[in-house]
């Protein structure tokens, strides 16, 4: 009796100790494999819809494809070599760069004095803070259209007030500078208050002791924006000038919608306000040159990393300067 | 339930910070009467062309050539909502429909997702995760200009062209939403509860259904929020792939309308107002979080 009672202990706590060890072999394998499981998802999307495709236009820049052909043929650095003498190219990446210079220039030193301003002891300081955030909901499309009816030629809201100064209506999609503007007057609309509130968080984070210090020293308001508040916003504001670089580069929406009809693509009767953007979708989807149209979009990439990196070194060098 | 218990100081506290950043202290300096001007000024030229918009919806298709211009809301706002809605060349109310489809699927998978591969990101020992980590944060530099060629072939290929599921299935995951999520969770989770919860034998996933996931709701709202506002607004990937002017996204439908050969301006400003007040009313609701969730992201970046 009392030895099957043993026994029957005994081999119950063996099943019990195989029992706990296979758990704990389960628990291993969790513990070591779990993880990988919980970030594969990404990165298999990521496979299939960021680096395949990226490898892809690496292949497709070196061939002649199109849709409209039955066969594609390896064609070497055609592509690349026709890019560098193609002046509609070019003529893109002047109108993108003019507009990124003066889309982004005038829309973060306004962010930055309007983060300066709502860093202020102010009742209904709340509402001044809504009402200019409120541009980050508007779709840009919805810019493009309401901004293309300020800037018509006639009747435009902007022709109507440059009239009561006595000057004549302007045809703001004529030419380059006149398009330009308008159009980079919508980018400066969607973004500004964007990256006011980005700067704001930042100056919140400076300590107020810093502040104290210098007014202890004797340094005015002017001296202590420049000489604090600048230096320690300099990460902060490498941020914002790497996005707006990868933005302004891409600006396709804007101008896309600044002509109605059908041609908008081509940015304007000669198209003095064609972007890049517009140029690459131009090449694939009117020209049906996917070939040539997967040069583009490479050159297009390494021009944002190029330039996001100058524009990294410039602020940087900047900020210590102060 | 004890279990819970040590995780409520740190993860209320971080939950403030989160939500509001920190208000004003006594120690801020107070506003001039020149800061308050400008303040205004900045504030107005942020909300007339809204507010604009709005007017020319409300007002007859004529009224927009007039001058001086009208500059308050007239009463036709409901008779152009409903011309728009039954033009049968933009669409609308299946653009509607499909950025509802589009902007809510994209949300849920990329909360969902992102809450797993933070946690993991955050809380969780593995080989190679500082190099996997980096290859998320690369990702999201690389613009979708990129492959926009392959990316259109592969679609066609699977016969998703003017198809939402086009416009879906690249974006089900984002590196920005893993990195905001890994951000918070290395706060809002302390290890000790981690560590409770397996000695109390929970599996990985438990761990992550019952005590990750409840700690990380406010972030998942956060990312939420942001990532429906931008898929709602997103148009140039819907432009390639929804060529078809019968089965848009709503941002599509808008420019379909704009293309028109005679434009109506009423209508197109009508569906303009449809388009924005969704996010309009997010906004006004979930104004800090969403605030919160710029800020985060960018002063974590």
């Amino acid at each position: 009796m009392s030895l099957q009672l043993k026994e029957e202990s005994g081999s119950r706590r063996a099943t019990d100790r195989s029992r706990r060890r296979r758990r704990s072999r389960l628990t291993r394998l969790d513990l070591k494999f779990s993880p990988y499981a919980y970030v594969a998802p990404f990165f298999i999307l990521f496979a299939i819809f960021g680096l395949y495709p990226f490898l892809y236009t690496v292949w497709i820049s070196l061939t002649d494809e199109s849709p409209i052909n039955p066969e594609t043929n390896f064609v070497g650095v055609d592509n690349f070599t026709r890019l560098f003498g193609d002046d509609r190219f070019w003529d893109a990446v002047v109108n993108t760069l003019g507009m990124f210079v003066l889309a982004t220039l005038p829309q973060l030193l306004l962010a930055l004095v309007l983060a300066n301003w709502l860093n202020r002891r102010l009742r209904g300081i709340g509402a001044f803070r809504m009402a200019i955030a409120m541009p980050i909901v508007t779709s840009t499309a919805v810019v493009a259209l309401v901004f293309g009816m300020f800037f018509a030629r006639d009747y435009g809201l902007v022709n109507g007030v440059l009239d009561i100064f006595g000057v004549d209506a302007v045809d703001w999609r004529a030419n380059r500078w006149r398009s330009w503007v308008a159009i980079s007057s919508m980018v400066d609309w969607r973004w500004t208050g964007y990256n006011a509130l980005i700067y704001l968080a930042a100056m919140q984070a400076i300590s107020r002791d810093i502040y104290e210090a210098a007014e202890i020293d004797g340094a005015s308001r002017g001296r202590q924006f420049w000489r604090i508040t600048i230096p320690l916003l300099t990460p902060t504001i490498i941020f914002t000038v790497i996005i707006s670089t990868i933005g302004g580069l891409q600006l396709f929406t804007e101008p896309l919608m600044f002509t109605s009809g059908s041609g908008a693509l081509g940015g304007g009767s000669t198209g003095q306000f064609q972007t890049i953007t517009m140029y690459l979708v131009q090449t694939m989807r009117t020209f049906n040159q996917w070939g040539y149209a997967g040069a583009i979009s490479l050159v297009l990439f390494l021009m944002i990393v190029l330039i996001s990196a100058i524009n990294f070194l410039l602020v940087r060098r900047l900020g210590s300067d102060r | 339930m004890t279990v819970t218990m040590p995780a409520r100081p740190a993860e209320s506290g971080r939950q403030r910070r989160f939500k509001g950043g920190r208000e004003p202290s006594g120690a801020v300096r107070r506003a001039s009467p020149l800061t308050i001007g400008g303040l205004i000024v900045a504030a107005g030229l942020s909300i007339m062309p809204l507010y604009w918009m709005l007017v020319v919806a409300s007002r007859t298709s004529n009224s927009a050539y007039q001058w001086p211009p009208a500059f308050l809301p007239g009463g036709n706002l409901g008779a152009n909502i409903e011309r728009v809605l039954d033009n049968p060349d933009a669409a609308i109310v299946r653009g509607i429909v499909n950025s509802f489809i589009v902007s809510g699927t994209i949300t849920v998978s990329t909360v969902f997702f992102g809450a797993l591969a933070g946690f993991a990101f955050a809380k969780m020992r593995f080989r190679g995760k500082n190099a996997l980590l980096l290859a998320v944060l690369v990702t999201m530099m690389v613009p979708i200009q990129l492959s926009i060629v392959p990316l259109y072939q592969m679609m066609g290929e699977l016969g998703w062209l003017n198809d939402i599921r086009a416009v879906i299935a690249p974006f089900l995951i984002s590196g920005f939403g893993i990195f905001l999520m890994r951000q918070y969770s290395i706060q809002a989770i302390p290890d000790e509860l981690i560590e409770a919860a397996r000695i109390d034998g929970c599996s990985t996933w438990g761990t992550f259904r019952h005590v990750a996931m409840p700690a990380l709701r406010p972030a998942a709202g956060v990312l939420g929020l942001l990532t429906f506002m931008q898929q709602w607004n997103e148009f140039f990937w819907p432009f390639i792939v929804l060529a078809d002017p019968a089965n848009p996204t709503v941002q599509i439908s808008l420019r379909t309308l704009n293309s028109a050969y005679h434009q109506d301006l009423s209508q197109i400003f009508a569906g303009m107002v449809i388009a924005t007040v969704p996010l309009l009313i997010i906004f006004v609701f979930f104004f800090r979080q969403i605030i919160s969730g710029i800020m985060e992201g960018a002063t974590k970046g």
